[in-house]
């Protein structure tokens, strides 16, 4: 409907921003839902959750899609009538709404991905909220959620045809000319179902030069005197079902009430605050809410922001904050990497040249450099967010597996408005979600077992994210029973991961669990999957150069902690020299560097070299015969040796020539015009304009694993590895 | 032969319209336009449409492990481009590069290279007809990457089709 006269890809970005929003107001409704899982809502708790509700109605109505805006507005009808206490909060209420909230979302999703959901999905929640309305709020509140929202659930309309008195309250949104709505024919109409006694409610209309004359500002209050049913009123209304506030009352042999019900236009902003002198400046907030978007031709997608920006909760500083496509904040972030190395490349060259004239630095020189250190500190800032909209999900989580697995757990985040690079935010949801889930599935004692060792009958999870220097450490723990040792290496020796008669300490036991392929649970269950768990999220965690590391006590539980970069648009690296080759290293896995002593080092046998360092024995890799790179330092007496952490808590020697320095680095990627080069995950550009291979040090220690089992040619020298390729 | 001649003509209309988007079979015949350049005594020609820029010899990064004509990549203004010795590829041996070596950067698909030779010569115009087929007799599956033959003023003038040659 709302394609009309305006063209496709308007009408595709609305919808995109639509769905936008859809999404920002599920995390929001989320986040109170959860909290009414704890406690009743207050007011404005609950009015959030209604202003969410009718923010998606608005926007769905817009966009035609019927299944949602039914939904929602059974769903907001519920929550109407909890505002007004018309129904007590209760828990089975609350749980109702949790329900609903997921439904919702689910229907929102369903329409973005622009497929049905079966006929009776909503079915059931429905019956559920007519059957607590009716509870709580009377037969005519249940008729009139049920009636408009054509579900299934609908009851028959239950009204004598006798004459009966309706009290009519119309409030349109500000938007209502916008959608060539014309309130005479909708008086007109209802005056044809009988005796119709109107009153206008002017109090919102602001003086005459504050007044935009494309809003509206009038409501009205009708009597309707008539022999008619809540349905034949509805359907005068149908049309403007979406923008306008409706509450029709029976209020037959009672005494019309003389003024408007607050409550009841509650969330429309525009008539809320009547008694307060804000009115004016709320309505206007409205408008310059709106007027930054491009007008479209109907009120399409102006209709969920005026409705979110008509919230009675809304102040003038919504609009502190602009959304913008992350590709072109993409494009910023690389433009202004480009500027940090053409930065560095003149900043060396000024510097040769001041050398050449013997002259002090050129003027400006150091200036240039720290604002464009401090520019690509902003830019990275503006992709920064709280990890919050992540840890937002895990309440929710943990509730239902709890509930599912028959376990009392307390959830306790803390640290939520630690901020990271958006892309980074993305991919921690999995990992997150995965090691919840495993502290809930294997970690955590049913109540019972946990009284009998004389614990607390309910379990704590803890889930927090600080900063700690360049990195972010979001830790997972749990005061569950820890890491059942024996059984983790006997299945680790059953499935072959550990031979069966190796002894490993610990910490080596505890690092089984991240093995490809591993699963403790003696029963696959649908929670903790089938055994791709932590493996999985040990792999997606290093795809993002972060590192996960465990710590189990038995009996007192298990913690995991994920160190992880802040962004992945830049690195702090390492350069190192190899021949003339430059490799950078990141600096969050390297140990150490030493030049080892001859004693030190030892042959196992002619390829695999060892090097001693305070008793412990680490593997050697020479990048120069793993590369072929020609006039590089073989023996790592005469060069570096620098330690690096592989997974699992392993460590590697890595032997380069010399360390260059230490330099944030921007993060090219190798493979937009390349296949993936074994050993190396990107490419950065140094101060000279050349371009130098960041190492991939996972992919480095599997490379020699695998010259070393002989998957390669017995004597693979540099000219037959070449040949293999 | 006639038959020959219509499948020469549509691998080279394809080897056009790769990565440009111009020029079809099946529209009336618009001049094609080709860059061509030198290796060692042999000129080829690329689809002008695909090239990006023309550039002189920089030292590449060298990337480990790779075929002998992968020589590495360097930094086109903020990207990553791999450059390939076109020579190599045709098994003549790696290109001694010198200052004076051209590199033509193109973009292939999604993906920008570029491609090491020795000299850039000219842009040749010329109609889909003149584009003839490569001769079928010696034509193994390896040299797919051949698409059409130009009988230039000074010589004959062999297409390339850079998709296939570094697919």
């Amino acid at each position: 409907m709302s394609s009309d006269g305006s063209s496709g890809s308007d009408f595709e970005r609305f919808r995109v921003t639509f769905f936008e929003e859809c999404n920002e107001i599920l995390a929001d409704l989320e986040v109170h839902l959860t909290q009414l899982q704890e406690e009743a809502l207050d007011v404005e708790g609950l009015n959030a959750v209604f202003r969410a509700a009718h923010s998606i109605k608005a926007g769905a109505g817009a966009f035609g899609f019927t299944r949602l805006v039914t939904f929602t507005h059974s769903f907001e009808a519920l929550l109407d009538k909890l505002r007004d206490g018309q129904i007590e909060q209760s828990p089975h209420i609350a749980d109702v709404l949790i329900r609903g909230g997921d439904i919702l979302a689910e229907l929102v999703t369903a329409a973005q991905e622009e497929r049905e959901v079966a006929a009776d999905f909503t079915a059931p929640i429905l019956a559920e909220i007519a059957e607590v309305m009716d509870e709580g709020g009377g037969a005519a509140a249940v008729a009139s959620a049920a009636a408009a929202a054509v579900g299934p659930a609908s009851a028959a309309d239950v009204e004598p045809n006798g004459p009966r008195s309706w009290q009519i309250t119309l409030a349109p949104g500000p938007d209502l000319f916008k959608n060539a709505t014309e309130p005479l024919l909708l008086i007109r109409e209802l005056q044809g179902l009988g005796d119709l006694i109107v009153r206008c409610n002017s109090d919102a209309l602001p003086t005459l030069r504050r007044m935009d004359p494309e809003l509206s500002y009038l409501g009205w209050v009708f009597t309707l005197e008539s022999t008619c049913t809540r349905q034949d009123i509805q359907e005068v209304f149908e049309f403007v079902d979406d923008t306008c506030s409706i509450d029709i009352e029976d209020v037959t042999g009672r005494t019309p009430r003389a003024t408007t019900s607050q409550e009841e236009e509650d969330g429309f902003g525009l008539f809320e605050p009547l008694e307060s002198d804000s009115a004016p400046e709320a309505g206007m907030a409205q408008a310059e809410g709106g007027q930054p978007a491009p007008a479209p031709p109907v009120g399409a997608a102006r209709a969920p922001a005026a409705a979110a920006a008509g919230a009675p909760a809304s102040k003038p500083a919504a609009a502190s904050s602009i959304r913008v496509e992350l590709n072109r904040i993409d494009r910023l972030v690389n433009t202004v990497g480009e500027l940090v190395i053409t930065q560095a490349m003149l900043s060396q060259e000024l510097g040769e040249l001041a050398d050449y004239l013997g002259r002090q630095p050129i003027a400006g020189q150091e200036a240039l450099a720290a604002l464009t250190r401090e520019l690509q500190e902003c830019v990275m800032a503006i992709r920064m967010q709280p990890v919050k909209s992540v840890f937002a999900r895990m309440p929710r989580l943990v509730r239902d597996l709890s509930g599912k697995l028959g376990k009392k757990i307390n959830l306790r985040m803390s640290g939520e408005h630690t901020e990271v690079d958006k892309t980074i935010i993305e991919e921690l949801a999995d990992p997150l979600t995965h090691m919840i889930r495993n502290s809930i599935d294997h970690g955590m004692e049913m109540p019972a077992d946990r009284v009998a060792v004389g614990k607390p009958e309910e379990g704590t999870i803890e889930l927090s994210a600080a900063h700690v220097g360049g990195n972010i450490v979001i830790s997972v723990s749990d005061d569950g029973a820890g890491i059942n040792r024996e059984r983790v290496l006997r299945k680790a020796m059953e499935k072959g991961i550990v031979p069966a008669d190796a002894v490993l300490s610990d910490h080596e036991i505890d690092e089984l669990i991240f093995a490809p392929g591993f699963s403790t649970a003696d029963q696959v269950t649908d929670i903790s999957g089938r055994g791709v768990g932590m493996d999985v999220v040990r792999r997606n965690i290093m795809g993002i150069g972060g590192r996960i590391q465990v710590t189990s006590h038995p009996a007192r539980g298990t913690r995991f902690n994920l160190l992880i970069p802040l962004t992945l648009a830049v690195l702090d690296g390492m350069i190192v020299a190899v021949g003339n080759q430059r490799y950078i290293l990141p600096i969050t896995s390297i140990v150490e560097s030493f030049r080892p002593d001859p004693t030190q080092l030892r042959f196992l046998d002619d390829r695999t070299q060892l090097v001693s360092i305070r008793g412990e024995f680490i593997r050697i890799i020479k990048l120069c015969d793993l590369f072929h790179v020609p006039d590089a330092v073989h023996d790592p007496a005469r060069g570096l040796v620098v330690l690096v952490e592989v997974a699992g808590g392993g460590k590697v020697g890595i032997v380069v020539d010399e360390l260059i320095g230490q330099q944030q680095i921007v993060i090219k990627s190798l493979n937009d015009n390349f296949d993936p080069v074994e050993g190396i995950s990107g490419a950065t550009i140094l101060g000279n304009g050349k371009v130098a291979l960041i190492l991939d040090i996972e992919q480095l220690a599997i490379m020699r694993a695998d010259v070393s089992s002989g998957r390669l040619p017995p004597d693979p020298g540099p000219a037959a590895l070449v040949a293999a390729e | 032969m006639q038959t020959d001649m219509h499948a020469a003509q549509a691998d080279a209309s394809a080897a056009i319209a790769m990565g440009s988007g111009h020029a079809s079979a099946d529209t009336a015949p618009e001049p094609c336009q080709f860059i061509s350049f030198t290796l060692g005594d042999d000129e080829y020609a690329i689809d002008i449409m695909a090239v990006r820029e023309i550039k002189g010899w920089t030292d590449t990064t060298p990337l480990p492990n790779q075929p002998a004509h992968v020589l590495g990549v360097l930094n086109l203004r903020g990207a990553i481009v791999p450059i390939m010795d076109l020579r190599s590829r045709f098994g003549q041996g790696m290109t001694e590069t010198t200052p004076m070596h051209v590199v033509i950067i193109v973009n292939v698909g999604e993906r920008t290279f570029g491609i090491l030779v020795d000299a850039v010569s000219d842009i040749l115009t010329v109609e889909p007809a003149e584009i003839k087929g490569v001769p079928d007799n010696d034509r193994t599956g390896s040299e797919a990457y051949l698409s059409g033959i130009i009988n230039a003023d000074h010589g004959m003038v062999v297409v390339l089709s850079l998709r296939e040659l570094f697919q």
